[in-house]
């Protein structure tokens, strides 16, 4: 019966082609999932009819498993289209009619052929299983492609928040924010070891300001963080500790053992000249109210070596 | 290298390596008169806790023969696996490269050195 059914597919894509595409075609563009905005007519014929060539190819075959190897160009433009898709905002729905949508023409086509009757209904039925099928995978591969956007953005999100800075030659500067969880700290000591490797530095300072909590999970990972940086020669400066942290600190009882803590990053900054055997000083006096406009106060021309 | 011994792990570790690796420095340690060790691991990918034990321990015998020793080189996927495995390697010194290391070395023997002298 499949296959009996299956053959008269394959006679209907192939009898009257052109009119089949038209008919999709307007049964995609009056359907109310149709996006004016995001798509046009032009673009839908020439995916439907890259779709339908596809499909006559693979209905050829005989195989009513989507699943198999004669349909992979049906799959892979089915993949390519709902990934598009899924990019440009279209809903799962907006993006399964593109198939759903190719019901109508083909039942018409199909009662025709096969005339009423209960006999009719068994031949609609295997086409239709097969339609569904191709839907529900575009609706698959939708969510698959949106999967991977948020997967990409968490990504970025997270290489975007962790950057290590340069505040002075040999002097690392890590500015977290945010919640420090697992993987985040993961991220956060391989960058900060890279850049240790890259630079040569020998001070880092983790600065905390911007962590809302700690607890003890995350003062496992600093130290964690702190640990590895010393492994690699590097020595490790906590600063921005606020006071309500420095008291959680204290009472969660968190050993923060050897590791230098400061209150604030200018202070752990002192510490890392001092480290490096530099020092601020001015090199004149302070410039009068009207200099101030001056083009540039070059602020970094006070630091000079000791 | 003058007073000091410098080791450069070349290929994998493994733990017989390690063993008599333990057993060539302490002896060397003692045949030269080495005030310091080197042990240059930057060619060295994979770390496991014995061999991560093994450096605190070579430290740590180096000691009592009266030698620092400082651990240079380490990659960052090492030093993260070290650090997994819970051992921080709180008694061994580290820097960053065979130069770093040495001047820490350099450092770590005159001040000793200085010591030595204050108390006679």
């Amino acid at each position: 019966m499949a296959n009996d059914s299956m053959a008269l597919l394959n006679d209907i894509l192939h009898k009257d082609e052109g009119a089949l595409l038209q008919n999709w075609v307007d049964t995609q563009v009056n359907s109310p999932n149709f996006r004016p905005d995001r798509t046009n007519r032009q673009e839908l014929t020439d995916h439907s009819r890259r779709f339908l060539a596809l499909l006559r190819e693979a209905v050829k075959a005989g195989d009513s498993d989507i699943m198999a190897s004669s349909w992979t160009g049906v799959r892979e433009m089915l993949d390519e289209l709902s990934v598009n898709r899924a990019q440009q905002g279209f809903s799962p729905s907006e993006t399964a009619t593109f198939v759903f949508s190719l019901k109508q023409p083909v039942f018409d086509r199909l009662k025709n052929a096969a005339g009423s009757g209960v006999e009719a209904l068994s031949w609609l039925w295997p086409t239709n299983l097969l339609l569904d099928r191709l839907g529900l995978y575009t609706t698959e591969v939708f969510q698959r492609g949106r999967e991977r956007v948020i997967i990409r953005q968490q990504q970025e999100l997270m290489e975007l928040s962790t950057p290590v800075v340069t505040l002075w030659e040999g002097v690392l500067a890590l500015p977290l924010i945010g919640t420090l969880d697992s993987a985040r700290t993961q991220v956060v000591m391989e960058s900060l070891l890279q850049r240790i490797v890259d630079s040569g530095a020998s001070i880092a300072i983790i600065d905390i300001t911007g962590v809302p909590t700690v607890d003890t999970v995350t003062a496992q990972h600093l130290l964690k963080t702190v640990a590895a940086a010393r492994l690699m020669g590097a020595d490790c400066i906590i600063s921005g500790i606020r006071p309500q942290i420095a008291q959680t600190i204290v009472h969660l009882g968190v050993d923060l053992g050897t590791v230098i803590t400061k209150a604030t990053l200018a202070d752990a900054f002192a510490i890392a000249m001092k480290r490096l055997g530099l020092a601020v000083h001015k090199t004149q006096a302070a410039p009068r109210r009207r200099d101030e406009s001056a083009p540039d106060a070059r602020p970094s021309d006070d630091r000079r070596e000791a | 290298m003058g007073e000091y011994l410098l080791v450069t792990i070349q290929v994998d570790m493994h733990d017989r390596l390690a063993m008599s690796l333990q057993d060539d420095l302490t002896s060397k340690i003692v045949s030269v008169h080495a005030r310091g060790v080197l042990i240059d691991i930057s060619a060295l990918e994979m770390v496991d806790s014995f061999i991560g034990r093994m450096f605190g321990d070579i430290a740590a015998m180096s000691r009592v023969l009266d030698a620092e020793t400082v651990v240079v080189g380490m990659r960052p996927a090492v030093a993260i696996t070290l650090v997994e495995l819970g051992l921080s390697l709180t008694g061994v010194r580290t820097a960053l490269n065979i130069e770093r290391g040495m001047e820490l070395l350099r450092n770590l023997t005159e001040s000793r050195g200085d010591d030595a002298g204050s108390t006679r």
